[in-house]
């Protein structure tokens, strides 16, 4: 594995002066998000999410499979997130780093672990035929903060998914093709979405840490929140120790920030439904 | 002048007396070309897709190279360049470049440095330096001072300030006078600056938002967000600054 070269001694020195008068580099202030961006596929269910100059594509697919004899009313959920040399020369494919197992298992925890999709409808048959969504996220680009990113990508992709719609006659299955009856939407109980905040030492955290400030940080910590004010996950892997009373701030700002995001991801979706012509007859 | 070319084309130079100098991109062909006298002319050759740019230099003489819109730098000879220091050994130090390999800085490369007394750098420093030695399959080498004069000209250790990166082909038009950006900037915010020609720019401002500013200018500039105008600048630096 090719090891990222150290940023010279300057840029760290530049970056906590600069934290210490408030300030980020590229002219946010300490608890602002880089400009999200979502840009839908031709396709149902393929969005790239743009965080600054990070991107993160993500595409849905559904296939029937028989399900589990344990589970006959469940459906299937499968994330595949590997990050290849495209994102960033340090990736290596087939070979997974610490920060890329950290990444895909955070993407696990917030979005299969939570419930966020009602696997239940995805049954059609009970022990027979289940839906098997596939999620697959491409790391296009790495200018920090992956999770964040890849997070907002895989929820906007699967509300964008539409499953084709299924018809059960008997124990004989119908499924419709797009062009025959309009396909539907799936079951999906929250939006969690993650937030990564990162300390510096006596400094005040900052959120939506670019490259730099992610490789010069003491340590950061990731929630991940839904707009029920819920915190679904809460990933704090190693660096310097947080008070309780730091923790619960940035779990306030966060709820806020969820909010505007969830609603930035909503009116996106929107005005994609409505420049999107469903066929139906 | 500029016209494109590609890996192989044979570059028109003119035949005057004038001295000419090869920038990176273009290299003398191992074959000779029948010119239309009698003698053989060594000819030269584009090595890499570009547009081929010419400016006048030092003592009347002409300089040639081809301007690529590669991402990766490849050093070439007397090109002025931004290194971090990675390591340190007995001899000297090796230097990331953001090449594809690591370039080599001897301890005696400095102005007035001598086997008793070296200058000490720690690893993470940046250093300004001149390529002395870039052939292909070898490791380069450079220097942190003029090897006409002896002095350090600007070359050495920066202190402070702030790098940015930027595509290469921005640095190279940052470096000609003609280009207005930063003799804009300057009008406004004063800074020292060292560009370098693998995709670095270092600079250096009394305060850390007139820092931020710049950057941010540079990297809009890069990327089309800001145009390349005096207008354009003079406006971003309003904002920025506020």
């Amino acid at each position: 594995m090719v090891r990222e070269v150290d940023p010279p001694s300057i840029q760290k020195e530049f970056l906590l002066q600069a934290l210490a008068e408030g300030k980020r580099l590229d002219g946010r202030i300490t608890l602002e998000q880089r400009e999200v961006n979502f840009v839908f596929g031709e396709e149902l269910g393929c969005v790239e999410c743009r965080l600054g100059k990070t991107a993160v594509l993500a595409q849905v697919s559904a296939s029937i499979v028989k399900p589990r004899d344990d589970r006959p009313y469940e459906g299937f959920l499968l994330i595949n997130s590997e990050i290849g040399p495209m994102a960033s020369s340090v990736y290596e494919s087939g070979r997974s780093s610490d920060d890329e197992i950290l990444i895909t298992r955070l993407l696990e925890k917030s979005i299969r672990r939570t419930e966020a999709i009602d696997r239940e409808a995805l049954c059609i048959l009970a022990g027979e035929k289940v839906w098997q969504l596939r999620l697959t996220l491409h790391f296009l680009s790495d200018s920090g903060n992956l999770l964040d990113c890849a997070s907002l990508a895989a929820m906007a992709a699967l509300k964008h998914f539409r499953k084709p719609e299924v018809e059960v006659i008997g124990d004989e299955v119908i499924i419709h093709s797009p062009d025959e009856r309009a396909p539907v939407p799936l079951a999906i109980h929250h939006t969690p979405l993650c937030l990564t905040f990162a300390y510096y030492e006596n400094l005040p955290p900052i959120l939506d840490p670019t490259h730099l400030e992610s490789t010069l940080c003491s340590g950061t910590l990731t929630l991940t929140l839904n707009a029920q004010r819920e915190i679904c996950v809460l990933s704090k892997a190693g660096g310097t120790p947080l008070a309780a009373s730091e923790i619960m701030g940035v779990v306030n700002v966060g709820v806020d920030r969820v909010r505007e995001m969830v609603k930035h991801l909503e009116e996106a979706l929107e005005r994609d439904r409505e420049g999107r012509v469903v066929e139906v007859r | 002048m500029t016209s494109l070319v590609l890996p192989g084309d044979s570059i028109p130079l003119p035949s005057s007396s004038k001295s000419i100098v090869l920038g990176p991109g273009i290299a003398a062909s191992t074959s000779r070309v029948q010119s239309g006298r009698s003698q053989d002319a060594p000819a030269c050759i584009a090595t890499r897709l570009g547009l081929l740019g010419s400016a006048k230099g030092k003592e009347k003489s002409e300089q040639y190279w081809v301007e690529g819109s590669s991402k990766r730098y490849i050093p070439a000879q007397k090109d002025m360049v931004l290194g971090t220091i990675i390591a340190r050994h007995a001899e000297g130090y090796r230097v990331d470049l953001g090449s594809a390999q690591m370039a080599s800085l001897e301890g005696l490369a400095f102005e007035g440095a001598t086997k008793r007394s070296k200058p000490n750098l720690k690893v993470g420093t940046l250093v300004y330096a001149r390529v002395s030695l870039a052939n292909r399959d070898m490791e380069p080498e450079i220097e942190c001072f003029d090897p006409n004069t002896g002095k350090a000209e600007g070359f050495g250790e920066l202190k402070g300030g702030l790098m940015v990166t930027c595509s290469l082909q921005l640095c190279r038009k940052l470096l000609n006078p003609k280009f207005p950006v930063l003799p804009t900037l300057a009008a406004s915010i004063p800074f020292e600056i060292a560009v370098g020609l693998n995709g670095r720019v270092w600079f250096k401002t009394e305060t850390v938002s007139e820092s931020i500013a710049l950057k941010r200018i540079i990297e809009g500039v890069d990327s089309g967000h800001i145009k390349a105008e005096k207008e354009d600048v003079e406006q971003a630096v309003k904002e920025y600054l506020a």
